[in-house]
């Protein structure tokens, strides 16, 4: 493109008609106002290197905090010389995830059933302690890893329920859609706040005497209890969107209710429902930041634990923004893989 | 004739397999529950805890920092719940109200042609989308709220009201009833506005004339509420907040827990409302525009007749649940201890009665009634103005 094209681009996109252009400046004056200072704080009159708060002389931001407390910031208050094992669980974790996604993987199927099956144990024995390993409470847990940690439980308790409660929303046997219409609607119905608090008092007092259930467990099984109530609807959408001739063909092939479900509806409804699905895990991801409440510190409780610290005192905008950032990563590159299934869906069905 | 019948072959009828597998389903739901509460009463009888709705008629003894209602702490529980459902659906309203306007502009700003400015609505829905709402309630509440000046150095909003770190202190009417007056006048507007609008568009099915219904909603809606507001705030007294020592005196405070979750609430929602004022816009198709054109309607009369009819249809749903949402999340007050519903009911009075189970049923309740209520009203509408399809 030559010169003049690229101008009259910009004249098209920026300064059409005189309200745009006054518009394109007003904006324009208020984001050099506010980018500028934000460059400035974060980057130009910031302290990257030195121990303590008297080390931030310069008025920016000072990353000496966050450089001191990374470890509470990643772990909580883990034991130091237990960390290794936060780190070994991550590596499994990312290890066999990239495994998994890898195409050609021999026995794929085989090997997904088996690290569904033997990975959350694993990652229970190995945070937890116990058979060889020291014994780490759940309230010494905190930090990044809190947060992953009950995304994923919460997750593994929320979709497979999820998945059955939809299956038994569109059940044609009156009762069972019944309990599932009820169960789906009461938890989507009440604030995620209060059904934190309802597991962190209920649960213990509708065990048997003697069975005493983990703090962090409670707000683990309260958080999948409502997630998988979206989650239904989730897969409940995808469920719909399939063809009613998928379900007359297996049954024709002579499939029962559960070959047929799980051969050929399930299969392709989850493959559909898989960006809502991926949207109410981000969801889920947002509001494990809830178990502050039943003080519980995952990654926001431990930067909100931070402000308290009167060695850094002040340092709120710093903490917030690492927090935030974090946040705001995590949430956008999970929405972007929803994106990403999406479009290769529908490029699938141009085929 | 049935060949190889046998004594357990009815097992193989699909009418028994269906009904077994729904007495067994029910069977293991019922048990499950009856089991929970079961142990339930058994673990509170050994914890001596009382059962029976009588807590709710005992002196609740909480102070409560932000109440609108008669509420001292000599009042009852029952009083107490009341204060937090008020409080509830106080920030509510007003999140949910100030969220649509921030949300249709920041939709409508998506859609400009303006580069900037739809890039800028778009890095905002993005940014606000993928951080927790939680992160927002503190950030406002200990970040910034915490971080204002203290009464003295308030900032001033037109010299009426004060934001300081004590919260916004705004004034407050000497005499609530020309403002009564007004909102009646604002009601009879509407009525008359809806059987007009009722009645021109009968007309305009039985003959095909048209009615300034927008010329007259302008002045009824718009116009006449300015001017009995107006009128009703120039006809009273105010007690203006004035700098007394420390701290200001008159006028009535809205507290920081209150302006944090606001802010909070409000600009979060915005967000969610933008995706759908925006998706809802790009449902309309284009052949409906250039239709509209082709018939030679103005630019106006398209937007008023072809475009906004059929956009809010297509909105209407997803921003109601949306207005669910903001009730559902106005319990995020609790981590900044607003008393709100769940903070003071299955936080405080909880506490101090010890009887959970009612509580929690007592609070659920509460927001599953007003869910179903809103629900059953959009179910109402969405079928009122469903397109009919002839």
């Amino acid at each position: 493109m030559t010169i003049a094209a690229h101008w009259s681009q910009i004249r098209k996109r920026l300064f059409a008609t005189p309200l745009d252009i006054v518009v394109t400046l007003v904006i324009a004056y208020l984001l050099w106002r506010s980018i500028v200072p934000l460059v400035e704080w974060v980057f130009v009159d910031a302290t990257f290197s030195g121990t303590t708060r008297n080390d931030c002389t310069s008025g920016g931001a000072c990353w000496v905090f966050v450089r001191a407390r990374f470890g509470q910031f990643m772990y909580g208050l883990y034991p130091t010389l237990e960390r290794w094992r936060v780190d070994l669980a991550g590596i499994i974790l990312v290890g066999s995830i990239a495994a998994l996604s890898w195409k050609a993987l021999p026995y794929r199927r085989a090997a997904a059933v088996a690290t569904v099956l033997l990975l959350p144990p694993l990652g229970v024995w190995l945070l937890g302690g116990g058979f060889g390993l020291r014994g780490v409470e759940t309230r010494e847990w905190g930090g990044l890893m809190l947060t992953i940690f009950i995304s994923l439980y919460a997750g593994l308790i929320a979709i497979p329920l999820g998945i059955l409660l939809a299956l038994g929303r569109r059940s044609k046997l009156p009762i069972i859609r019944m309990i599932a219409i009820i169960f789906i609607e009461f938890w989507r119905g009440v604030p995620i706040v209060a059904v934190i608090f309802l597991a962190s008092i209920l649960l213990p007092l509708i065990m048997p005497a003697g069975v005493g259930i983990d703090r962090l467990a409670r707000a683990v099984i309260g958080l999948g209890l409502v997630i998988a109530a979206y989650m239904a609807e989730a897969v409940r959408g995808g469920l719909q969107a399939l063809p009613a001739g998928q379900q007359e063909a297996a049954t024709a092939l002579g499939l029962g209710y559960w070959r047929a479900t799980s051969l050929i509806i399930l299969p392709q409804a989850i493959r559909i429902a898989l960006p809502a699905m991926t949207n109410e895990f981000i969801a889920l991801v947002k509001n494990t930041t809830l178990v502050l409440i039943v003080s519980i510190l995952d990654l926001l409780g431990i930067a909100q634990a931070a402000l308290a610290d009167p060695n850094w005192v002040g340092m709120n905008k710093e903490a917030y923004a690492f927090a935030g950032i974090l946040y705001w990563l995590g949430c956008f590159g999970l929405s972007r893989v929803g994106l990403a299934m999406e479009r290769r869906r529908s490029q699938g069905e141009q085929y | 004739m049935r060949v190889g019948m046998t004594l357990f072959s009815f097992i193989h009828q699909k009418k028994v397999r269906d009904l077994f597998w729904q007495a067994l389903v029910l069977g293991l739901t019922l048990g499950l529950l009856v089991f929970f509460v079961l142990n339930a009463s058994r673990n509170m009888r050994e914890a001596g805890i009382a059962s029976g709705f009588d807590f709710l008629w005992r002196t609740a003894g909480i102070e409560i920092p932000f109440v609108l209602t008669g509420y001292t702490p000599q009042s009852d529980n029952l009083a107490l719940l009341w204060v937090g459902i008020v409080n509830t659906l106080l920030i509510t309203l007003i999140s949910a109200a100030a969220a649509t306007v921030l949300g249709f502009v920041i939709g409508i700003a998506r859609l400009s042609r303006n580069w900037l400015l739809s890039s800028l609505a778009g890095a905002y829905v993005e940014a606000v989308r993928n951080i927790p709402l939680l992160f927002f309630v503190l950030f406002w509440y200990f970040g910034v709220i915490a971080a204002l000046p203290g009464p003295r150095n308030s900032i001033p909003f037109f010299n009426v009201a004060f934001l300081n770190n004590r919260g916004l202190t705004i004034p407050l009417p000497n005499d609530a009833a020309p403002f009564g007056r007004a909102v009646l006048v604002i009601l009879v507007a509407l009525i008359v506005q809806i059987t007009f609008a009722w009645w021109a568009a009968r007309r305009r099915d039985r003959t095909g004339k048209i009615a300034p219904v927008w010329t007259l909603g302008i002045v009824l809606l718009v116009a006449l509420p300015v001017m009995a507001l107006t009128w009703a705030t120039l006809s009273t007294g105010w007690d203006i907040p004035a700098l007394r020592g420390f701290n200001y005196r008159g006028g009535f405070v809205l507290v920081p827990e209150f302006v944090a979750l606001f802010v909070a609430l409000t600009t979060y929602t915005a967000a969610f409302i933008a995706e759908i004022v925006r998706g809802g816009i790009l449902a309309v198709p284009k052949g409906q525009l250039e239709a509209a054109a082709a018939l030679g309607l103005r630019s106006g009369y398209i937007l008023r007749l072809v475009v906004i009819p059929q956009a809010l249809r297509v909105m209407i749903p997803p921003i109601t649940s949306q207005y669910l949402n903001v009730l559902k999340n106005s319990s995020f007050g609790a981590a900044i201890a607003y008393p709100e519903l769940v903070s003071v009911f299955m936080g405080s009075a909880l506490n101090n009665t010890g009887q959970a189970i009612e509580i929690i049923a007592i609070t659920l309740s509460v927001y599953l009634a007003i869910g179903l209520a809103v629900s059953a009203f959009m179910n109402w509408y969405n079928a009122r103005i469903a397109l009919v399809v002839r």
